[in-house]
């Protein structure tokens, strides 16, 4: 048997439903993947073996009654960011805050996975509570690039893209707050898409920043994320900002969408290539951007002025509101309680510093400074004023263009410890994904290349709100040729 | 002696009578097991989010309209934050500077002059759990039950001057969540919580004087008389002057002080900002108009009414409307018999005076308003005397029969009979010679003393119309 690891969702489909292999033995070669390249990679938290050759046991009874009314992703493996709660499955955000907290709910994305006849590995490592770029900032151990284990995995949602790269499973579900998707699955080499904010339930996602947060997929090619985002997309009444919107098929779309549209335009911002963007990276996008024009597109440059300013903005609102929502764990009710308290005061103080990490804990002094007193209208509100301002850019780029065109990181994967060190420098590897997540748009990132140390380089497709079936059709030919 | 005046301003927190929680499905029942009425949005646990209840909106703009407030079209939420066990979330969802309803009114009544006093705002946010102490423990526990409720928060302007003021517009709002139904308004139980803020300045000063804000008052005479201490106060130390400092004070119903709980210098800073994982709250007209269609009757409208229709005299029907309640019955009751001041004179006086007496409240009134209407018919029919009805209506308070039984088992129905009566009269006039001499001398005030005398004889059931007139007729003979 051809190795069940390599294969695209549509190819596993192929197989499941002709009997070639079943769901068990797809689930077992994903274990046995995971088995062999975890320790080198640590991109799972934990691996969910016994319910997923129970979910695999009964996608095999589905199929075997009624193949063809079954889900498309009935018996496919998929691996689940920690952000995400399952529940009766530890959940921890890779925090020590979190050790050992077992939710009593599922997440809303999820539980369509699981609906839809999804087999789920396991809970896939991160950046603590989703904060960082590089997934160094995991309280359970770094994670490690397949691509070469010298090198970040990009982040925050590493384990997720790991997964999908390194072949322990076709799909996995990822959390994107300022790039957390896009920007790791530009350093591994994968299609990763962050959704309209409010096009996927965020119940169930633990909050980072939450008028920024969004769930979304990573997978090996586009037409795989175009079945994902189907499943998990929707309005739920347990989230007010998901929007009640029809959820179209964007694989159906996906061929068509994109040549439906004559002479497309695709816009350029030039601010993104000039701030400090790696020659390397842009010489590979340009040429990529170049060749696009072999499929009739017209390339229109515009300016998004309010780029530089987005990093500012992002930091200053996403710490603001991850400093409220991380205000939950003070080991009261659950999570990690100090050992060495000796009074309630001690134990919000002592739990809190014992279990948050270092780039957690400098996010909610950040966001408590912002947010106070005296301060408020300096940061916060200049923030918020900031993000109006990058909302409008987009919305005045979109005038004259279809999808813009952009890198997804200034860099390709740096090595571990070359940002950790300088938080500022770190942050600005961000520079390229946030004002997407400001202005709330759908952002997907598609390989393009790659460097000359063979590390890959991502393309970043940007459309306009709840438009990702024209984005996901043209993210699938611009990556097909 | 300088002019001082007291500045008073009040916050009224009520809880709001809906059946789940403001941003979750949890009930909001009291007198359950603690930490049953929780979910995993009460608990604040990772991952979930609030979703409105809408009724909690209905509930807001009821009360906007019945305070003569503007409803916003567009609200925000916003998260306030600070640090507390009872706090699931380590902030309290709440308003901020776009509350749902502003800038209304209520008048209210003291010293017989009516006085506007203004409301700022009434702001939706839910209720923290509650932490309670164990004596001799080294922990304290936590009960989430009440985590989420949904609150009002209806401040008012600075326009109270005097204690009973502040205590008449307490009555007025506590009145006007009851008849809208949407607070049970028990203040013991914490459905209807008062803050008070007070200071004192000169009376012809242009600036309020330093603001002290008082908690813990459960009661309106609390708050009355909290104030009063707290204006003493505070006029004492100006005269002698010393600076009063900002704080807040907490009232001690036992000795009647109240006490420094804790000084502003560490004024709490909340960290405001708008809620992200709630959408503006946006009322449209429609919104508002159907809540109008369907708005109960308010006090007011009710007065007007008793005085219009049933042609009652204004100070029984501010009696009748002090309580909805109250308003229901005597209506309800006048479907059995119509006679507005007879019941209403029987609601005032001896129920009032029982359930009183009884530290009762007037929801657990045992006699029902048919036969409070049936026990004035008897009397209006003259089947039995306003005296014997009283005794009728003990009675029917311990044992909750009905007037007609009661009457009928205990014999107790009026005698009209002439003949009967005129024995009566003629056999008390024969045991009382001498002081026939006497009235016959002109001492005419001894005709009270032979009705008094006849009745007697009558265990109180002839009617005292009929004995009156036959017994003048038969002393002048």
């Amino acid at each position: 048997m051809n190795d069940l690891t390599t294969l695209s969702i549509l190819e596993m489909r192929q197989g499941l439903v002709a009997s070639e292999f079943s769901a068990t033995e797809l689930t077992h070669a994903h274990l046995d993947k995971i088995k062999e390249t975890n320790p080198k990679y640590n991109s799972f938290l934990r691996v969910t073996e016994e319910l997923a050759l129970t979910q695999a046991k009964a996608a095999d009874e589905k199929i075997a009654k009624d193949k063809n009314n079954t889900p498309l992703l009935t018996g496919i493996p998929v691996a689940i960011k920690d952000q995400l709660v399952i529940n009766g499955i530890e959940s921890t955000c890779a925090s020590k805050i979190l050790k050992g907290f077992i939710p009593p709910y599922t997440c809303t994305a999820v539980e369509k996975l699981i609906q839809a006849g999804a087999v789920i590995l396991g809970k896939t490592n991160q950046d603590e509570f989703a904060m960082g770029s590089s997934g160094e900032n995991s309280a359970f151990g770094i994670t490690r690039n397949p691509i070469n284990t010298d090198y970040v995995p990009g982040g925050s949602s590493s384990g997720s893209a790991v997964a999908v790269a390194a072949g322990q499973a076709p799909l996995s579900l990822g959390t994107d707050t300022g790039g957390s998707i896009r920007q790791p699955a530009s350093f591994t080499g994968i299609v990763g898409i962050k959704p309209t904010y409010g096009r996927v339930s965020r119940n169930g996602a633990v909050a980072f920043a939450s008028s920024l947060d969004q769930i979304g997929l990573f997978a090996r090619n586009v037409k795989d994320i175009a079945i994902g985002l189907k499943y998990i997309a929707g309005h739920d009444p347990r989230d007010s900002t998901s929007m009640d919107i029809e959820v179209p098929d964007y694989l159906k779309n996906i061929d068509t969408a994109f040549p439906k549209i004559k002479n497309l335009r695709i816009g350029i911002p030039k601010e993104y290539f000039t701030s400090g963007i790696n020659p390397e990276v842009e010489q590979v996008l340009r040429n990529k951007i170049q060749q696009l024009k072999s499929l009739g597109i017209n390339l229109v440059e515009i300016s998004l002025q309010h780029t530089e300013i987005s990093i500012a903005a992002y930091y200053i609102i996403a710490c603001a509101e991850a400093a409220s929502n991380l205000a939950r764990f003070d080991g009261v009710r659950y999570g990690w309680r100090s050992k060495s308290a000796n009074n309630i005061q001690e134990v919000f103080e002592k739990s809190r510093a014992e279990g948050f990490g270092d780039e957690v804990k400098r996010r909610i002094l950040l966001g408590n400074y912002v947010l106070s007193a005296g301060y408020y209208d300096a940061y916060y509100k200049k923030g918020l004023k900031a993000r109006t301002l990058i909302i409008k850019d987009f919305q005045e780029a979109f005038k004259d263009c279809d999808i813009i065109v952009t890198p997804v990181a200034p860099t390709t994967a740096f090595k571990f410890g070359d940002k950790s060190m300088s938080p500022l420098e770190m942050y600005l590897s961000d520079a390229f994904t946030v004002p997407c997540s400001l202005a709330g748009l759908p952002g997907i990132s598609i390989p393009c290349g790659k460097d000359s140390k063979g590390l890959p380089i991502g393309m970043q497709l940007i459309g306009k709100a709840f438009s990702e079936v024209l984005l996901l059709s043209t993210a699938h030919h611009f990556y097909k040729n | 002696m300088s002019d001082l005046t007291a500045i008073i301003g009040l916050e009224v927190h009520i809880q709001l009578a809906t059946q789940s929680k403001i941003f979750s499905s949890s009930a909001t029942e009291t007198g359950q097991a603690p930490n049953s009425l929780t979910d995993p949005v009460t608990l604040g646990l990772p991952g979930v989010l609030p979703v409105l209840n809408k009724a909690v909106v209905d509930y807001a703009i009821k009360l906007g309209l019945a305070t003569n407030c503007k409803i916003r079209e567009k609200s925000i939420f916003a998260r306030k934050h600070y640090t507390y066990p009872d706090l699931p979330k380590g902030y309290q969802i709440s308003q901020h500077d776009k509350p749902t309803c502003y800038e209304g009114w209520l008048n209210i009544r003291v010293n017989k002059q009516s006085k506007k006093i203004g409301i700022t705002r009434i702001q939706l946010e839910e209720d923290t759990g509650k932490n309670i102490h164990l004596a001799n423990e080294p922990f304290s526990l936590i009960d989430l039950n009440r985590a989420g409720v949904p609150l009002l928060e209806i401040v008012s302007e600075p326009d109270m001057r005097l204690p009973e003021e502040a205590g008449a517009y307490l009555r007025i709002l506590h009145q006007l969540v009851k008849y809208l139904n949407i607070c049970n308004g028990n203040m013991e139980e914490g459905n209807f919580r008062c803050d008070a803020n007070v200071s004192v300045m000169q009376a012809n000063a242009q600036e309020f004087g330093t603001r002290v804000e008082i908690k813990n008052l459960n009661s309106f005479k609390h708050v009355e008389k909290a104030l009063a201490f707290e204006i003493e106060q505070q006029k004492k130390l100006i005269e002698q002057g010393v600076t009063i400092i900002q704080e807040t004070k907490l009232w001690d119903e036992v000795n009647e002080v109240t006490k420094s709980m804790r000084s502003k210098e560490y004024s709490a800073d909340y960290r405001f900002f708008p809620e992200p994982d709630l959408l503006p709250l946006i009322i449209d007209e429609n919104w508002i108009a159907n809540i109008k269609d369907n708005m109960p009757e308010l006090p007011s409208q009710t007065f007007e009414r008793l005085v219009d229709t049933y042609k009652l005299d204004e100070y029984s029907a501010e009696l009748l409307i002090s309580d909805k309640y109250v308003a229901d019955y005597f209506e309800k009751a006048l479907t059995s018999h119509y006679n507005p001041n007879g019941i209403s004179n029987w609601i005032t006086t001896e129920l009032f005076g029982r359930l009183n007496k009884e530290s009762m409240e007037f929801l657990d009134c045992p006699v029902s308003p048919k036969s409070i209407a049936i026990l004035v018919k008897l009397i209006d029919t003259g089947i039995i005397s306003g005296k014997i009805a009283k005794t009728v209506f003990d009675i029917m308070w311990r044992t909750g029969k009905d007037p007609q039984s009661i009457v009928k088992e205990q014999n107790l129905i009026q005698i009209s009979d002439n003949i009967f009566i005129q024995e009566i009269i003629d056999s008390v006039l024969k045991q009382n010679p001498t002081q026939l001499q006497t009235y016959k001398a002109g001492k005419v005030q001894l005709f009270s003393y032979f009705v008094g005398q006849a009745m007697k004889a009558s265990n109180d059931k002839v009617n005292p119309e009929l004995l009156n007139e036959m017994l003048k007729k038969t002393l002048e003979q």
